[in-house]
């Protein structure tokens, strides 16, 4: 079980990476893919609240400690996001596209939401309507282009790691 | 999969336990900072060697793509630079003749300089920040260099941002473009102060960042005009180069002006900037 949780805690700190130099080079207009509410999300509807819960909570971690002044912020946001996913882990399955897409594309304009609740409103920017439309729609339509280009992959990645552990546990049997 | 034992406890008392933890640290580091605490440190030692790493794939890459850059173009450019190189000789020739007459003058006054040649450290950036709403970056120079909280960064010829946050090899440093950034400046022609302050909806519609309260009652400013770090800032040292101004209005007191300013900084672009090691007294 353990096992599981350091294995997407490591691949967690490979995304935040590549999230902060990579996917920042591949902005357009400004605008860069959120493939850390990506994989936040996945792990959520694959594998249910707690690891979303876990995987969120590191995520929002690394974020606030080297990007936000105010410890705690994004913990919380992607919190949600890894448990408001994993909610719908019982109706996931893999041959079906269609919700995974639908769960990261919600996911992300979620966080755009709470970003600009926590972080905008309490300093009266209230400009929802431009905010919208010129950072929350084009990262989210981003971010599922992102989605249905790597979904198939990321998905045999993971299970195969699971057959990989199942194998391991039965020896232990 | 799911094996429950009898003792599991239901995730959603863990959320609610978790979000109110969290909540209570929100409400604590908004009051104290925490920027010292050892996981830092610790954060610090495990993601910049990585970070560089992977930043150094990407320059290579860049570097790279640049070589193929269209031999045509560069004997063009060649052209047009050797022409560039006559007239900059001649102007340069000029503009030494005014030097040194500048260095008699000032001699004569006993003027000190007046923008002392600062103590500076070059760093790389590392890494931006992974959401599209605030504009901070690391970069790979720490404490362990003598980076400290709010050292001025500059790139190029203007002002880039200010430390925000040092661990022992790395640092976050808020661009003045940033949404949260606020500059004390002024106009460097009519010398009337402003407040310069990062805007994401400008920035994102127009790429420029906004001026405010700006005491212009002549109405001398104009489009154009030179914005710098002001010499009555308490973290900026005086005569940074922010940007010029792009547009201007009149605020509905009649007194004030306020408008936007293209700044100087490429942000798109930006790989190494320069740190101050002078901190404002």
């Amino acid at each position: 079980m353990i096992k599981r949780y350091v294995a997407a805690a490591v691949a967690l700190v490979f995304i935040f990476i590549l999230q902060c130099t990579l996917f920042k080079a591949l902005s357009l207009a400004g605008i860069s893919p959120n493939i850390l509410v990506l994989y936040t999300a996945s792990i959520g509807f694959m594998r249910g609240k707690k690891e979303g819960m876990f995987i969120g909570i590191l995520a929002g971690l690394l974020t606030d400690l080297f990007y936000c002044d105010v410890f705690g912020i994004n913990v919380l946001i992607f919190m949600y996001v890894g448990y408001i996913n994993g909610v719908f882990n019982k109706h996931f399955f893999p041959e079906d596209v269609r919700l995974p897409l639908l769960l990261i594309g919600a996911s992300d304009l979620i966080y755009g939401g709470a970003m600009f609740l926590l972080r905008f409103v309490f300093r009266s920017k209230l400009a929802l309507g431009d905010y919208f439309l010129s950072i929350m729609l084009p990262e989210t339509i981003y971010t599922v282009l992102f989605a249905i280009i790597m979904f198939k992959p990321v998905y045999s990645v993971i299970s195969k790691f699971d057959e990989i552990e199942k194998r391991s546990s039965k020896k232990f049997v | 999969m799911k094996r429950k034992t009898k003792k599991s406890i239901p995730s959603r008392y863990i959320l609610i336990g978790l979000t109110v933890l969290f909540l209570c640290c929100i409400l604590f580091t908004y009051k104290f900072d925490f920027n010292d605490s050892p996981i830092n440190t610790i954060t610090g030692y495990v993601f910049v060697p990585i970070q560089k790493g992977i930043d150094n794939i990407g320059s290579w890459i860049y570097n790279r793509t640049q070589g193929f850059k269209d031999i045509q173009e560069v004997v063009e450019e060649n052209e047009s630079l050797k022409s560039q190189i006559n007239e900059l000789t001649a102007e340069n020739s000029k503009l030494q003749l005014e030097h040194y007459e500048y260095l008699r003058l000032l001699e004569l006054v006993e003027l000190d300089k007046k923008y002392p040649d600062y103590e500076k450290v070059a760093a790389r950036i590392i890494g931006k920040d992974p959401g599209n709403w605030f504009n901070t970056f690391t970069i790979d120079k720490g404490t362990n260099d003598g980076i400290k909280e709010d050292m001025n960064v500059i790139a190029g010829s203007g002002l880039a941002g200010i430390v925000s946050d040092v661990g022992p090899n790395w640092a976050r440093v808020r661009a003045v473009i940033d949404d949260s950034s606020n500059v004390s400046a002024m106009d460097l022609a009519t010398t009337d102060l402003c407040i310069v302050a990062g805007d994401l909806q400008s920035m994102s519609k127009k790429q420029t960042i906004l001026f405010k309260n700006m005491s212009d009652s002549n109405g001398d400013s104009k489009v154009g005009d030179q914005i710098v770090t002001s010499n009555i800032s308490s973290k900026f040292l005086p005569g940074l180069l922010v940007g010029y101004i792009s547009s201007i209005q009149k605020d509905g007191n009649n007194l004030t002006v306020s408008g936007e300013i293209t700044p100087v900084v490429d942000f798109e672009h930006l790989e190494e900037v320069l740190i101050i090691k002078q901190l404002k007294e």
